[in-house]
């Protein structure tokens, strides 16, 4: 009886989870121009996005240059940071880097945006420039939220690996370079890996710090689709983000099977 | 070994001047913006106007404790069952919860306006069983609900993470001694997820509390939280300086709920934000 219960109140909440994701999916097929009134089963906006495809291929394209250019530079940035933290012997400087990275993750994303646009805006006064916010604004903001992100996935990983390892190597003759990339890098990898994916996404998505800190010029998607509110959402970005889940589920699947292949190798 | 330790400072050194460009200097500058005015001399105006500001964020605090304490509500449970399945279970219920934070959380809320709104599926569903149309966008209940939707898995992950480590002979120990499911549940079970529940809440307050689109898009412009005022004074009137005043308010404002959390539940040095 409890168990029965207990299925059918995580049905619901799967159920409400789930819905506006089912909307999107039936409307994305919908002949008629309305996303709330279903006219009947039509390809048609999939074609518009392929045919029409520069109003939504620019933002996409925009976006993904973004989030790979950021999350690589955060993932260099932040590894190598990882790194240093690990190694600071003094405390009280310990504290102060963790207690600073944890700040762009702690603060809302309305303030981090707002502050680093009043910065670029403040720096553009001063060098008189007449637009202040550009892509490269909003590269350095996203490799910002990025990066601790970054070192929130590694830090751990160092901790877990013996603190003599890179010593033994530079023992045995390798130069302090060598031992990072040979020894130390490869016991710390998988972190590595997941910060950037971690990165990635979270680039891929934000709307919030993107918002205060892109000039005109550079559009992302969903930039894009939070200025659609002026002319009614048709059911093309409707199609688009159906294309979208459709590629995260085959991902997600791909990585989950082949995880679950890793780990049963294991056993 | 000098060479050594000469490398691992100047590994350090991109980072530590990133952060110190990018994220402590531009909290100084909101302050600097907060306490000028438009030509940059010093003055309070701003904070005086702050006054004109207090019901809004009397209203954002109030929705986003609401949002907060629903979602705990329905997260707890919902991690609890989760965390008593099968593994294999728990990994595709678990891929399953975040499979909507992949997507972007703007379009599922333009589906929720398409579903919500006046002529949307909901009335146009109930028109069709002659039932007058019902009012359900632009109310609190449906900003609430936006901010539930949107970061409930926020809720739901640091839960079942605590509580899928509990370790099941815990819990057969309490039996054995005597626990029914309440004190079970009251005496073991919620004690050993606490630190879940303190992150739980802290990442479903945070964005709640600072959204401006759920209130845009489901409050239908009828209901103005702290974002919102934000976003319009310094998108749509260029008042840097009113805008930073209102981020520099919502900073404190975090802050000091996070502190006071910390308190009480007397958090060790535990990071509350991973």
């Amino acid at each position: 009886m409890k168990k029965v219960l207990g299925n059918i109140f995580m049905a619901i909440i799967y159920f409400i989870l789930y819905l506006p994701l089912i909307v999107m999916l039936i409307f994305s097929f919908n002949a008629g121009r309305s996303t709330s009134v279903f006219k009947g089963f039509s390809f048609k906006w999939y074609a518009e996005l392929f045919t029409n495809s520069a109003e939504v291929g620019v933002p996409v394209r925009n976006t993904l240059i973004l989030a790979v250019l950021s999350a690589v530079i955060a993932t260099v940035i932040g590894t190598a940071a990882a790194v240093y933290i690990y190694y600071v012997r003094s405390k009280a400087w310990k504290n102060t880097l963790n207690t600073v990275t944890n700040i762009p993750m702690m603060n809302p994303d309305i303030v981090t945006g707002v502050s680093l646009m009043l910065l670029f805006v403040f720096v553009g006064r001063l060098v008189g420039a007449l637009n202040s916010l550009n892509f490269f604004t909003l590269l350095i903001a996203h490799i910002t939220f990025n990066i601790p992100y970054v070192i929130l996935n590694v830090l751990p990983k160092l901790n877990q690996t013996d603190p003599h390892l890179a010593e033994a190597a530079q023992d045995l003759g390798s130069t302090p370079t060598e031992a990072f990339f040979r020894v130390v890098l490869p016991a710390i990898m998988s972190g590595v890996t997941s910060g950037f994916m971690m990165a990635f996404t979270l680039s891929l998505d934000d709307f919030v710090i993107s918002y205060y800190t892109t000039g005109t010029d550079f559009q992302t998607l969903p930039l894009f689709v939070f200025n659609m509110v002026k002319k009614p959402v048709r059911p093309h970005i409707y199609a688009l983000y159906s294309i979208i889940f459709l590629l995260v589920l085959v991902v997600l699947l791909f990585t989950n099977i082949s995880g679950m292949k890793e780990k049963r190798e294991k056993h | 070994m000098k060479n050594r330790t000469f490398l691992r400072r100047i590994i350090g050194a991109p980072y530590v001047l990133w952060a110190a460009i990018f994220i402590v200097i531009p909290l100084l500058i909101v302050v600097y913006y907060s306490f000028t005015g438009p030509d940059g001399s010093f003055t309070l105006d701003n904070m005086k106007n702050l006054s004109d500001y207090g019901q809004i964020f009397k209203i954002s605090i109030l929705y986003s404790i609401a949002a907060t304490v629903i979602s705990l509500i329905l997260a707890y449970p919902f991690a609890y069952v989760m965390s008593r399945k099968k593994e294999k279970t728990q990994q595709i219920m678990m891929v399953l919860v975040m499979l909507p934070m992949w997507m972007s959380l703007l379009i599922l809320t333009y589906s929720w306006m398409n579903i919500l709104e006046r002529q949307g599926i909901i009335n146009t569903l109930l028109g069709k069983l002659g039932h007058a149309p019902l009012n359900l966008i632009g109310t609190p209940a449906a900003v609430i609900f936006g901010m539930v939707y949107n970061y409930i898995p926020y809720m739901i992950l640091p839960i079942y993470s605590v509580m899928s480590k509990i370790d099941p002979s815990v819990l057969e120990a309490a039996e054995d001694l005597g626990s029914g499911s309440f004190s079970k549940l009251y005496r073991v079970i919620l004690p050993l997820s606490m630190p879940g529940v303190v992150s739980g809440i802290t990442m479903v307050f945070v964005p709640s509390v600072s959204t401006f689109y759920i209130s845009q898009k489901l409050g239908d412009g009828k209901i103005l939280l702290v974002g919102d005022v934000i976003e319009r004074q310094i998108q749509a009137q260029n008042n840097y300086n009113m805008g930073a005043a209102l981020s520099l308010v919502l900073m404190v404002l975090i802050v000091l709920s996070l502190a006071l959390m910390k308190l009480f539940a007397g958090e060790s040095d535990e990071n509350l934000y991973v």
